[in-house]
């Protein structure tokens, strides 16, 4: 019971695919490197980052590669000009929405924002940072929740609903004033839903949801756990 | 067993059993959602806390989803209405017509700004995208009564007017 | 319930109706409404009750007659006679009863209706509006309506009324004109066996724009025929008719229509005798423009956050709960009856070579007639503007068009010879959009224009996606300070930038579209913006600049 396969080609490069897979997939399993921060393999894909865009023959609009699924003879380029100043562009706002303060960090050295922001070549912010006023959130006995190192990938809101099951997570409001809440926007510490499996602060790319007792750079992400529960539930090949 | 029996409402107010209505009415489905809340807030005026846990465990939603989607449309309100409602329509022809004066004048004159009420819960400043009645801009809906062509001066002495007679 | 009842009942309608001598019509649509209708209707009830004339008289209400700059708008029937009355007031009423019998008129309410602004128009999707009674399913049945729906599952296969969509060219009337009998082949094709939805959207988010709102308060039933003709062709039994709360009345008309036609039987299952079921049910929005994006929409029906998904897949084939969805826009509904009823040749034959049909259009701004106009694709924009509106009021000068809301752009003086249509309008930087129209005259500042759209979009943005989430805000606060004069060359040229970044970055419409009114400003009257980022200065004197402050 395989799926059907496709071939297509990434970068000039032909190479095979089953039918499920994503261009994202297919692009990680051949050694080529896209960016992408809202994807994490073992939850839906959701394409809100608008990183891991790709150039597609044939479609006038770039594609996010983590959730458009392969067609036979698709001829797809992960990198050109154009790509490389949008992905900086978008980096770039990402870093002047919240407060991204590495220096005080937790998650400093250990963060997937700072490490794709370094390797895109971002050295300085040319839009106007808006430092918004957001609360850190230590309510719980074991985690914190520092709402100015967010950006909104809602990896939290997916784990805790298709992993955990608990649906602690959710987003409120629109626009910037969008922000990670725990049930009725009530401290984490007060949550009635919350199992305290910590599989949110495991995924979150950022020092946004970190344990308690680190100190600055301390706080590093264990995530094994993830593709081997994707794995044991068949939803990896 | 805990969360097979429908929740209580939060309170003996009669009102809820309009809310009960809808829901049933859609067989508490979690797709109801905003009309559920539609209904809450047609009764009481606005959302709270209490409301989004019943309704939650009602139609079997988590918590935050809950609250996601009410605070995700701008219709509904967490937060008790003013006495008196001033909408200021803020579409295209009223903002060409001169809808960011009428504003300014009942921002300075109250201190508030659209979305709020004021300290002693009187007034309420809303703003509206379009009410559809474009040729009288610009529009200000006061306590449900259409007023248009109005300039600012004109528009303050109407709700100094409304706030002294009560409605 | 067949189609030889509909006769039958069409015939004891105009029965009744000929009874009468006369008919007296009062718009009761939300625009005559808020400027007092509903007194002006009660207080001419009154006088013809108290007159003894009510057997001879019917005072009833009628959907948008159109001209809302000028209402209350009265129609009075006669026979083939019709004369129309302005601005009334309650107490016109004695005058408008008393010369009824006369046979005159009340000289200083009349409207002429010989004006260009109601003979240049083509009525298709109004034909209805302004003439019958919304909340009666006779009035709609007297006029042919649901016959078309009996045509189609009485002697058309599901594929033929296809063919009949494909073959009038009708485009999406929502503002992105995509070919609506492709869309329709495409969810028919889908997955066959399955369960499939049809959705109308009414969440009509552009400020400024009236027109599914005056369709849904004044002929609500033509909505339902499109919609059940729809479900039938794409093999679909239910439907939803997305509404913005905004529009109670609507919402109201609609449920009344709902409920008549189900217990007449033109709705629910098995109409007519046939196996053909269609069941619709309303659903509200609660104010999110970004609701009126197809994929949002389907996220609100299923009681979510409006928060668009990335498309492809598209909901012709994964939509509604995962099952092929049709979507289409209240307008684009509206013409399907009578394209069934007249055939898609009739209507291919209106309009322009790749335009069909006709376009409602919400005139407001600075004219002198504003309100609902229906126009033939083609007409130029020169004639809407000058003719049908009656030109700019107060001798002031005409400066630009906006046509198509926050996706849109700015036309201006050099362009008004430009036919309207979905392929022109994008060629000079706009779209035609859901059928927002607004004229600008010399008074308007461009830059603020474009900050007034841009403040509309960034508190729009549902927040999912980086670049319309953040970008709007950073594109929103350089507007800002550019219109302050507190910016110059170099805020210009990121201004450009980001909007060419979110343009082609964004997850859906929204944001893709939102750097559109900049960029059309940018194009025709970059010497404003220059006046402002060089000189600080705001030539039209709309923006408080610094100089100004502190002058």
């Amino acid at each position: 019971m395989s799926a059907p396969i496709k071939t297509l080609s990434i970068d000039g490069r032909d190479v095979s695919a089953t039918a499920e897979q994503t261009v994202l997939d297919v692009a990680t399993e051949n050694g080529i490197f896209i960016p992408a921060l809202c994807h994490l393999d073992g939850i839906t894909p959701v394409g809100a980052c608008r990183l891991c865009l790709v150039e597609v023959q044939g479609s006038s609009k770039l594609l996010p590669a983590c959730i458009t699924r392969v067609e036979e003879g698709m001829r797809v380029t992960t990198d050109s000009e154009r790509l490389a100043r949008y992905r900086r562009s978008v980096m770039e706002l990402l870093l002047a929405e919240r407060n991204h303060i590495c220096s005080v960090c937790v998650s400093n050295g250990n963060c997937e924002l700072q490490a794709l922001a370094q390797r895109l070549g971002i050295t300085h912010v040319r839009y106007p940072y808006l430092f918004p006023k957001h609360s850190v959130d230590a309510s719980h006995e074991r985690f914190v929740a520092d709402h100015n190192r967010c950006i909104l990938c809602a990896r939290c809101v997916r784990v805790c609903d298709e992993v955990e099951g608990a649906h602690t997570w959710d987003i409120m409001g629109r626009g910037v004033d969008c922000r990670v809440i725990t049930d009725l926007s009530q401290p984490w510490g007060e949550s009635e839903t919350c199992t305290g499996c910590g599989k949110c602060v495991q995924v979150c790319p950022t020092g946004a949801l970190v344990e308690k007792g680190k100190s600055v750079a301390e706080m590093s992400k264990r995530r094994q756990f993830l593709p081997y529960l994707a794995m044991m539930r068949g939803r990896n090949q | 067993m805990i969360g097979l029996a429908r929740p209580a409402p939060p309170s003996g107010d009669k009102r809820w059993k309009i809310v009960e209505a809808t829901m049933r009415r859609n067989g508490y489905q979690g797709n109801s959602l905003i009309e559920t809340l539609h209904s809450v807030q047609e009764a009481f005026g606005f959302l709270d806390d209490d409301a989004l846990r019943f309704v939650a465990l009602s139609l079997r939603l988590p918590l935050s989803q809950v609250y996601g989607a009410a605070t995700f449309y701008h219709f509904f309100t967490m937060r008790p209405p003013g006495k008196h409602a001033c909408v200021v329509c803020t579409g295209t022809a009223c903002y060409i017509k001169g809808a960011p004066a009428l504003l300014d004048a009942l921002e300075k004159k109250y201190g508030i700004r659209p979305g709020e009420t004021t300290e002693d819960g009187e007034l309420s400043l809303l703003t509206a995208r379009c009410v559809g009645s474009c040729s009288i801009a610009p529009v200000v809906v006061l306590d449900n009564e259409v007023a248009g062509k109005l300039g600012p001066k004109e528009i303050v002495s109407r709700v100094e007017g409304v706030m002294n007679h009560g409605s | 319930m067949g189609p030889e009842n509909l006769d039958q009942i069409a015939a004891a309608e105009k029965l009744r109706a000929q009874g009468m001598r006369h008919h007296i019509c009062v718009c009761t649509a939300a625009g005559c409404q808020s400027a007092g209708s509903g007194e002006v209707k009660n207080a001419l009830a009154r006088e013809v009750a108290d007159l003894g004339l009510k057997h001879t008289c019917e005072v009833k209400g009628v959907g948008c007659m159109g001209l809302c700059s000028a209402g209350p708008l009265v129609s009075v029937e006669c026979g083939e006679d019709r004369v129309l009355y302005q601005k009334v007031k309650p107490d016109d009423a004695e005058d408008i009863v008393g010369a009824l019998d006369g046979g005159t008129e009340v000289s200083r309410l009349v409207c002429d209706t010989r004006a260009p602004f109601f003979s240049r128009q083509m009525k298709i999707v109004l034909e209805n509006s302004g003439r019958i009674d919304p909340e009666r399913i006779e009035d709609y049945i007297a006029v042919g309506g649901y016959g078309a729906l009996m045509r189609a599952i009485t002697e058309m296969t599901p594929a033929e009324v296809v063919q009949e969509v494909i073959d009038s060219g009708l485009r999406g009337r929502g503002g992105a004109g995509y070919p609506t009998g492709l869309k329709w082949s495409t969810v028919a094709k889908a997955n066959g066996g399955q369960q499939k939805y049809v959705i109308c959207n009414g969440d009509e988010g552009d400020p400024g724009a009236f027109m599914d709102r005056a369709v849904l308060e004044s002929d609500p039933h033509r909505v339902l025929e499109g919609m059940a003709i729809a479900g039938y062709a794409v093999g679909a039994n239910h439907g939803y008719v997305y509404v913005r709360a905004e529009y109670p009345l609507a919402v109201k008309n609609l449920r009344t229509a709902i409920r008549q036609a189900e217990r007449l039987g033109v709705l629910g299952s098995d109409i007519a005798g046939t196996r053909f079921s269609f069941r619709v049910e309303v659903r509200l929005g609660a104010g999110a423009f970004v609701c009126g994006e197809e994929t949002a929409l389907i996220a609100s029906v299923e009681g979510k956050r409006g928060a668009p998904r990335p498309r492809p897949p598209y909901p012709a084939q994964e939509g509604l709960w995962g099952r092929p969805t049709l979507i289409n826009n209240v307008e684009t509904f509206a013409n399907i009856a009578p394209i069934i009823r007249r055939g898609g040749d009739w209507f291919s034959g209106i309009g322009t070579g790749k335009s069909k049909g006709t376009k409602v259009f919400a005139l407001a701004g600075s004219a002198v007639n504003t309100g609902l106009i229906e126009v033939p694709m083609g007409i130029t924009l020169r004639e809407i503007i000058f003719e049908i509106a009656g030109g700019i009021p107060d001798g002031r000068r005409f400066k630009a068009v906006q046509t198509g809301g926050p996706s849109g752009g700015c036309i201006p003086e050099q362009y008004l010879d430009l036919p309207v249509d979905y392929e022109s309008l994008v060629k000079v930087g706009s779209i035609m959009g859901s059928g927002g129209m607004i004229v600008i005259d010399e008074s308007s500042c461009m830059v603020d224009v474009a900050k007034y759209f841009m403040e509309f979009c960034m508190s729009e943005s549902c927040g999912k996606c980086v670049p319309c989430r953040v970008g709007t805000t950073e594109l929103h606060g350089l507007l800002s300070r550019i219109s302050s004069g507190t910016a110059g060359a170099r805020e210009l040229a990121m201004l450009e930038e980001l909007c060419e970044v979110v343009r082609n970055t964004s997850l859906c419409g929204l944001g893709q579209s939102a750097p559109n009114p900049v960029l059309s400003t940018l194009r025709y009257f970059r010497d404003e913006y220059t006046a402002h980022a060089a000189e600080g200065r705001c030539p039209a004197g709309v923006c408080k600049t610094e100089k100004e402050v502190h002058a």
